[in-house]
């Protein structure tokens, strides 16, 4: 064999280890997907959507309150992070080199980085504990502070991208500067805010580990944020972690539900960004 | 300029509503930093009573037991450490394979997209149905395999926890490495190609050597991002508050001993000790995300 066609099947043996190693991590994609679908689709129904969880062993148990409360969950984060993260956002794109900034971006460096438990141990010690009680405000919180980096990031990338000459036109016909920036740039730049809120939703929608002692779970339907309320993720958690097979099928199509809207999310972000 | 007195109604609104509008700008950026500096402060009074109580013996001793008041987080330190390093083990081959293939061998098409799009969705499956898959289906098999290589057969432990955590990493440390690798000059392997060398010998020769310090960062940042990874871990891992003896051994990392226990910890100094296992993993991600990026922004620099 000449040391030519040696290189040469060396080189193939190698682009096949890699092409292996690519397929052989892509078996796990494909069996959570399949374990969620196959056993997921048997647990959905109209009134398993709607339905309040029932007792191990009773029939007709539901996620219903499980899925208003991760509503009312990404609600409350919102409301807190959209209004300061495109703020925020705003102030890095239009003064990059204020002393103010410079501090914002180094934490949100570190903010970002966050282990998603020790968010949730600063929310039971910042709302929980004056508060008195676990509650969907508390959860609200923790989320919200999960989301603010993507949504300042998201905004400051594209304002960055939006062509200087528009903004002055703007002052240039006199229109004053927050009514430039309110009415011409921020719209100007909505498709890259939208999708950065959006990835930010997804982000926070299947996270757990900051609602356990936050949003803490609730059997109950409630729609008051000053009480604990259930959640996907955290239904998900506790029926995983339960001995019934019941619950367990429950938690399955919890998955499915959770895995569907967070696709649809995604999917949704990409028809925006792409546009 | 005029002064607010001679200007009419209309812009004197104007001028108020500029002021109000740069002022609510500022106010939500010093928020922003006000929220982590409140944030490092909460957690490092809150595990003031922990350094007091426990004082070195926290890092030294050998045993979590909240009943006798024996409080160190060495079983939880070992725990993270076995697990995060046996999960980045696991995956560094997968994650750099992923790198070379859409970073490398190939150009940007249907292959490289679908890649991309697969790893987005290994992205986004939230952390506790890793955690749901893996009771359901790895616990089992690796009970199997425990049984059949003689083992006590628990199912869970910190091989369990570290396969689906190499999962759970593969797609950030990925999209590190494709970045790194395709910062290398394209005249550097175009050189090299053109010389006769296979690309095999490229990425031997050429792309590894260049982009080792950026590569070995992103093990780092990826490592850091695992020493945080709670739901999945917890669930798999066993919940054993003592030094795991291998790594077959159920276990505790810090995040699933916060996760199990916080919310029942009721004894003050209790919540104080878990609080300050929330700073050693806090200090831990922040100087290792901050350390990893700086030296991956200089190396990417020149």
């Amino acid at each position: 064999m000449s040391s030519v066609s040696k290189r040469l099947a060396t080189d193939l043996l190698f682009k096949g280890v890699l092409g292996l190693a690519t397929v052989i991590l892509f078996i796990p994609l494909i069996m959570i997907l399949y374990y969620i679908i196959v056993n997921g689709a048997g647990a959905i129904s109209w009134a398993f959507l709607t339905s309040l969880p029932k007792p191990p062993g009773e029939i007709g148990s539901g996620i219903g309150n499980a899925i208003v409360g991760s509503a009312i969950l990404i609600c409350i984060a919102c409301i807190i992070s959209v209004p300061i993260g495109v703020g925020v956002g705003v102030f890095l794109s239009e003064k990059p080199t204020h002393t103010i900034a410079k501090m914002v971006r180094i934490c949100l460096e570190i903010l970002q980085g966050i282990p998603s438990i020790v968010i949730g141990i600063i929310s039971y010690l910042w709302v929980v504990l004056p508060m008195g009680g676990f509650s969907a405000l508390s959860g609200g919180i923790a989320l919200s502070l999960m989301m603010l980096p993507l949504v300042i990031r998201s905004t400051e990338e594209t304002l960055k991208l939006i062509p200087q000459s528009l903004k002055e036109a703007s002052l240039g016909l006199g229109v004053p500067y927050y009514r430039t920036m309110t009415k011409i740039i921020i719209p100007a730049g909505r498709p890259g805010i939208s999708t950065g809120i959006i990835l930010g939703i997804s982000r926070v929608a299947g996270e757990t580990a900051p609602l356990l002692f936050t949003a803490f779970g609730n059997p109950f339907l409630t729609f008051n944020i000053m009480k604990p309320v259930n959640s996907l993720p955290s239904l998900i958690y506790n029926y995983a972690t339960s001995p019934y097979s019941d619950w367990q099928q429950a938690a399955w199509g919890a998955s499915l539900v959770l895995i569907l809207f967070l696709f649809t999310l995604s999917l949704i972000a990409r028809t925006i960004s792409t546009r | 300029m005029r002064k607010t007195s001679q200007l009419s109604p209309e812009d004197r609104n104007i001028r108020i509503y500029e002021t109000l509008f740069s002022w609510i700008l500022k106010f939500f950026s010093v928020l922003v930093v006000a929220t982590l500096v409140g944030i490092l402060a909460t957690i490092l009074i809150q595990a003031l009573p922990s350094f007091r109580d426990a004082g070195i013996n926290f890092y030294t001793g050998k045993s979590w037991d909240p009943v006798f008041k024996h409080f160190s987080a060495t079983p939880f330190v070992v725990g993270t450490l076995a697990t995060t390093v046996l999960a980045l083990l696991i995956s560094i081959p997968f994650s750099l394979s992923i790198a070379l293939f859409s970073g490398f061998y190939l150009h940007p098409g249907r292959i490289t997209s679908t890649i991309r799009l697969l790893i987005d969705l290994l992205a986004g499956i939230p952390s506790v149905i890793y955690g749901f898959w893996g009771l359901s289906i790895v616990v089992p098999a690796v009970r199997q395999f425990e049984l059949f290589s003689g083992r006590v057969p628990y199912g869970v432990g910190i091989f369990t926890a570290a396969l689906i955590l190499s999962i759970m990493i593969v797609p950030y440390a990925a999209s590190i490495g494709r970045d790194v690798i395709a910062l290398v000059p394209s005249d550097l392997k175009e050189a090299g190609l053109a010389l006769g060398a296979t690309p095999y010998e490229v990425v031997r020769w050429i792309v590894m050597p260049y982009s080792k310090a950026g590569l070995l960062s992103g093990i780092l940042l990826s490592f850091g991002r695992a020493i945080g990874e709670t739901m999945a871990v917890t669930m798999v891992i066993g919940n054993a508050n003592k030094i795991p003896g291998s790594i077959f051994d159920p276990a505790n990392t810090i995040s699933s001993i916060i996760a199990n226990e916080f919310a029942e910890a009721t004894d003050p100094i209790y919540v104080s000790h878990l609080i300050h296992m929330g700073l050693i993993l806090f200090i831990s991600t922040t100087a290792i995300g901050l350390f990893g990026r700086r030296v991956i922004k200089k190396w990417s620099s020149h």
